[in-house]
């Protein structure tokens, strides 16, 4: 209860509402023993004062009633027959709702039948049937507007209690012999509860708004009894002449039913589980870029990151998730960047063109050059200009990673276009001829296919050929076999490994598969926490590796290109990224490791073979 | 896709049954002699015997369901006694006016929804968000009736840009630059809430699709942010903002109710309360019955516009 409160006033506007609610609440108590005029005392000398009027501060209405003793009663009324109408609606529509799910079968099925007709109707045709069989009035208005949301709140309750009822408790309380009263009472009943409270609290406002309405039409309460609708109602003759009359009826319902809304929007959000870390985040165009100053340009050549860094920062927290990474790749060629899921080297991948989501990402260190150009920091239009162009992506699982919704054809001809400067007809042509060189069959037909249509191979030659549709020079592969069964994983290698030769591409292959790396890479880095803690030629790093992890890494292997074994055997788990051991990060888990080992940083050493390690398997 | 369109069509026919058979049973409901309810202030004798025979009140309920059922299809929804016209007339001309009224909201809350809800997304927590977001608040929460009055002193009074009330002017209007003055401040004020409604909707579903593997894919591609947010994000976020549509279209034609009250419009809210204040059952009756089997023709519309657009639940 208490971390409610405090989720719920954690939310500023919650807050406010609650407050601005309150207050409207305890004067309404109170209105009985406050100095008011009574409410239908009527003074025909001093019709429509207007506000500010010597003892009447609203003014008065057309028969020179107090607008301030009448906006009062009328508010308390408004607002008890609101609560009354939801608690009313509440109760019965959780009532239908709990036993047509707890009972399921004929009985669920012949109320939720109900249910939906009833929600065929535009909700007033329904109430304004009901009030003409009942005849206007309060009560009726009030029967109305809470018959008429029963539908709501029975279904939505419908579909949690459904979802309790297979839970293992409920089936524990039915066979230790308890009756249904008894497991309704007392394991799904506390299980419901919020979700009515979310409802109620949530549709409140709104019923506050349909009695007020009716009543705004007449078929509410009768004179000279008014509630906050009908004082609108009988004010809008004299609308033109006396605006007050109208205006303070009205805004007192805005003000109602907004603080109803703000605060149901609280306790909505305070008591849904799915939204206490906050709302979604919507990643940025480009990665932030936090960086103090470039570091110096070295040599140049084809792309080159130059100790880059990237964090992801959550709440307080900072994980370093790319910590230092320089690499090197050359015309032609393909390195291989290995680890284990968390080691960064996706993110390494994704900093390159300004890709990975921000928030919570930010690039805060070093350089990526291509051709000698540094991207980070980039304005967006230049990066946006190379993207597909000069560096293409490759993505792990190409049905997520497909829009799902546009026919492959276009996906690709869209690629094609946001480039280069031809018709659409011209690039719908060069799309069948992309899918033609990635050995798609049929591939007039298939560009007319939606990404589900088609099976995961096949998807990812789409993948690939997207990547290929502006002859990038770079493309960054990130795992992008990982989602594929063994002989297709083997085919898209295959596939990759003739288009770099044909064409020259040079590929930075993000894999945790030293199988694959055997395969296609011409050299390899390996990273660990952030870091590449080795790297150096493939075939040179496969015979004698150098870094304890990464000899444990090609243990783990157990036949080149074998496909999905994970990296289980090594013991102990990758570290956190937010809390780096001082030292070497591996070693926890190092059977080599020792005291010097944890004492402070240690350098990637090496020209050709580079090691980052104190105790190297062999020394290269 | 015809044969979706089919089978949507003829699931529609048990819930219209259904939907005759709630104002049946409600209408069942009112206490006395059904035909002296109906009747109410003209009834005379003759009349009301008449009419008992007519609706075959003599008769069990199934009968006279049946009866009024059979009368229905046959597009003989009975008679106004209070306007002394065939109720179905009375209906046609009136709905066609609130067609109008709501339509319009309709497709302004539509445009103007999805629009804010996109920017509020593409500039999460920016000062449009904030904005947008404040704006929704409040217009969710205002009541429709209250706005149209306030639109009211102030357009029409005040600053005398529109007319008061009404659809057409009674001197020398009639023509469509006539119809759009007086359609101006009632098709606003009426698609307020719903555009309050869809913009925090499509909101919430941008800043969910935006976070998808696809939308990476697109920026990798190196398109324009525009086309990442305005077509491969709208394009997915829509999946879920179509049926909210459908839903909100029935607010709209609800709160159609309230709005021609205030402006005078002769639509058939208003046609409703009047016949209800009289007690003009029948009338109340056949305009319910008519509004509702729309209402379940426009939701069969949505469903195959969804249909459309997804080529996953095509499949
Ligand atoms: S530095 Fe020490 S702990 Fe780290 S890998 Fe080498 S031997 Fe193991």
């Amino acid at each position: 209860m208490r971390l409610f409160l405090q989720l719920l006033f954690r939310n500023r506007l919650a807050g406010f509402g609650a407050v601005v609610l309150g207050v409207i609440v305890v004067l309404a108590v109170l209105t009985p023993i406050l100095p008011l005029h009574p409410p239908n005392e009527t003074n025909t000398a001093n019709r429509f004062l207007r506000p500010l009027s010597e003892g009447h501060w609203l003014g008065t209405d057309h028969l020179g009633r107090d607008l301030m003793s009448r906006l009062m009663w009328g508010t308390r009324l408004s607002l008890a027959v609101g609560f009354a109408a939801a608690l009313f609606a509440g109760l019965a529509g959780a009532a239908i709702g709990v036993l047509a799910g707890y009972f399921g079968g004929r009985i669920d099925n012949v109320t939720m039948r109900g249910i939906d007709m009833l929600m065929a109707f535009p909700y007033i045709l329904l109430a304004l049937a009901i009030v003409a069989v009942l005849g206007p009035g309060l009560m009726n208005a009030l029967i109305a507007v809470a018959v008429v949301n029963i539908p709501f709140f029975a279904r939505n309750i419908r579909g949690v209690t459904a979802g309790i009822v297979h839970r293992e408790f409920v089936d524990a309380a039915r066979l230790s012999g308890m009756g249904n009263a008894r497991i309704l009472w007392s394991e799904v009943l506390p299980n419901v509860v919020p979700v009515i409270v979310i409802a109620m609290s949530t549709t409140i406002g709104w019923m506050i708004l349909e009695t007020a309405g009716l009543s705004f039409l007449g078929l509410g309460s009768q004179p000279p009894q008014a509630d906050l609708g009908s004082m609108l109602g009988e004010a809008r003759s004299a609308l033109i002449t006396a605006p007050h009359t109208s205006i303070v009826p009205g805004a007192m319902i805005l003000l109602i039913v907004m603080s109803v809304n703000l605060l149901g929007d609280g306790v909505r959000d305070a008591l849904d589980p799915r939204l206490r870390s906050g709302a979604p985040s919507r990643p940025e165009a480009t990665t932030r870029v936090e960086r103090a100053t470039a570091p110096e340009a070295t040599e140049s050549g084809l792309l080159r990151l130059d100790r880059l860094e990237t964090q992801f920062r959550i709440g307080k927290r900072v994980y370093r998730a790319v910590n230092g990474v320089s690499l090197n790749l050359s015309p032609g060629e393909c390195v291989g960047l290995i680890g284990e899921s968390g080691s960064g080297k996706s993110v390494t991948a994704l900093s390159v063109m300004g890709l990975v989501a921000s928030p919570p990402g930010v690039i805060t260190g070093g350089a990526v050059r291509l051709d000698g150009q540094d991207l980070i920091g980039a304005p967006y239009e230049m990066l946006r200009a190379l993207r597909g162009r000069r560096v293409a992506y490759i993505f792990q699982d190409p049905l997520s990673t497909l829009h799902p919704l546009y026919r492959i054809g276009d996906q690709l001809a869209e690629a094609i276009t946001a480039h280069q400067p031809v018709g659409r007809a011209a690039a719908r042509a060069r799309a069948v001829r992309l899918l033609e060189d990635v050995r798609i069959p049929n591939p007039a037909a298939r560009a007319r296919a939606f990404p589900h249509e088609l099976s995961g191979g096949m998807r990812q030659r789409v993948g690939i050929a997207m990547a290929l549709a502006n002859d990038p020079d770079i493309i960054i592969a990130d795992e992008p076999t990982t989602a594929l069964d063994v002989t297709v994983q083997a085919q898209v290698l295959a596939l990759l490994d003739e288009l770099r030769r044909s064409r020259g591409l040079a590929i930075l292959f993000i894999t945790h598969d030293f199988g694959v790396v055997s395969q296609l890479c011409d050299r390899v880095a390996v990273m660990y926490g952030g870091r590449v803690v080795e790297e150096g030629p493939t075939t040179d790093l496969l015979a004698a590796p150098a870094h304890p992890y990464t000899r444990r890494l090609i243990a783990c292997v157990p036949e080149l290109g074998g496909g999905r074994r994970r990296l289980a055997a090594i013991p102990g788990l990758p570290p956190a990224v937010d809390d780096l051991p001082p030292g070497c990060a591996f070693a926890p888990r190092c059977e080599r490791a020792q005291d010097a080992c944890r004492a402070g940083e240690i350098a990637l050493a090496g020209k050709v073979r580079k090691v980052r390690c104190l105790f190297p398997e062999t020394t290269p | 896709m015809g044969g979706y369109i089919l089978r949507r069509l003829i699931s529609a026919i048990p819930v219209l049954l259904g939907i005759t058979m709630i104002v049946f049973l409600i209408m069942a409901m009112i206490p006395g002699d059904p035909a002296t309810a109906i009747l109410g202030a003209y009834a005379t004798p003759e009349n009301v015997e008449r009419l008992n025979r007519y609706l075959g009140l003599d008769q069990p309920l199934l009968q006279q369901y049946l009866i009024w059922l059979g009368n229905l299809l046959q597009g003989d929804f009975g008679r106004s006694f209070a306007l002394n016209r065939p109720v179905l007339d009375e209906v046609l001309e009136r709905f066609s006016a609130t067609l109008i009224l709501a339509g319009t909201a309709f497709v302004l809350c539509s445009l103007l929804g999805i629009l804010a809800g996109v920017v509020s997304a593409a500039r999460q927590y920016g000062l449009a968000d904030k904005t947008i977001t404040f704006a929704v608040i409040v217009g969710i929460s205002v009541p429709s009736f209250f706005l149209g009055m306030m639109m009211i002193l102030f357009f029409a009074v005040q600053l005398r840009w529109l007319p008061v009330s009404g659809m057409y002017s009674i001197w020398g209007g009639g023509d469509l630059p006539d119809l759009i003055r007086h359609l101006t401040m009632p098709a606003l004020a009426l698609s307020v809430v719903a555009t309050g409604v869809i913009a925090r909707l499509t909101r919430g579903a941008m800043l969910e699709v935006l976070r998808q593997d696809f939308i990476r894919t697109a920026r990798a591609k190196g398109l324009h942010e525009r086309r990442v947010i305005w077509g491969h994000a709208l394009r997915a976020a829509m999946v879920s903002v179509i049926p909210v549509l459908g839903i909100q279209a029935g607010f709209v034609l609800s709160g159609a109710v309230y709005i021609e009250m205030v402006f005078q419009w002769p639509g058939i809210g208003r046609m409703l309360v009047d016949a209800i204040l009289k007690r003009d059952i029948l009338l109340v009756q056949g305009g319910v019955v008519f509004v509702a089997a729309c209402y379940v023709g426009f939701n069969i519309v949505v469903d195959v516009a969804q249909h459309l657009l997804d080529p996953r639940i095509r499949a």
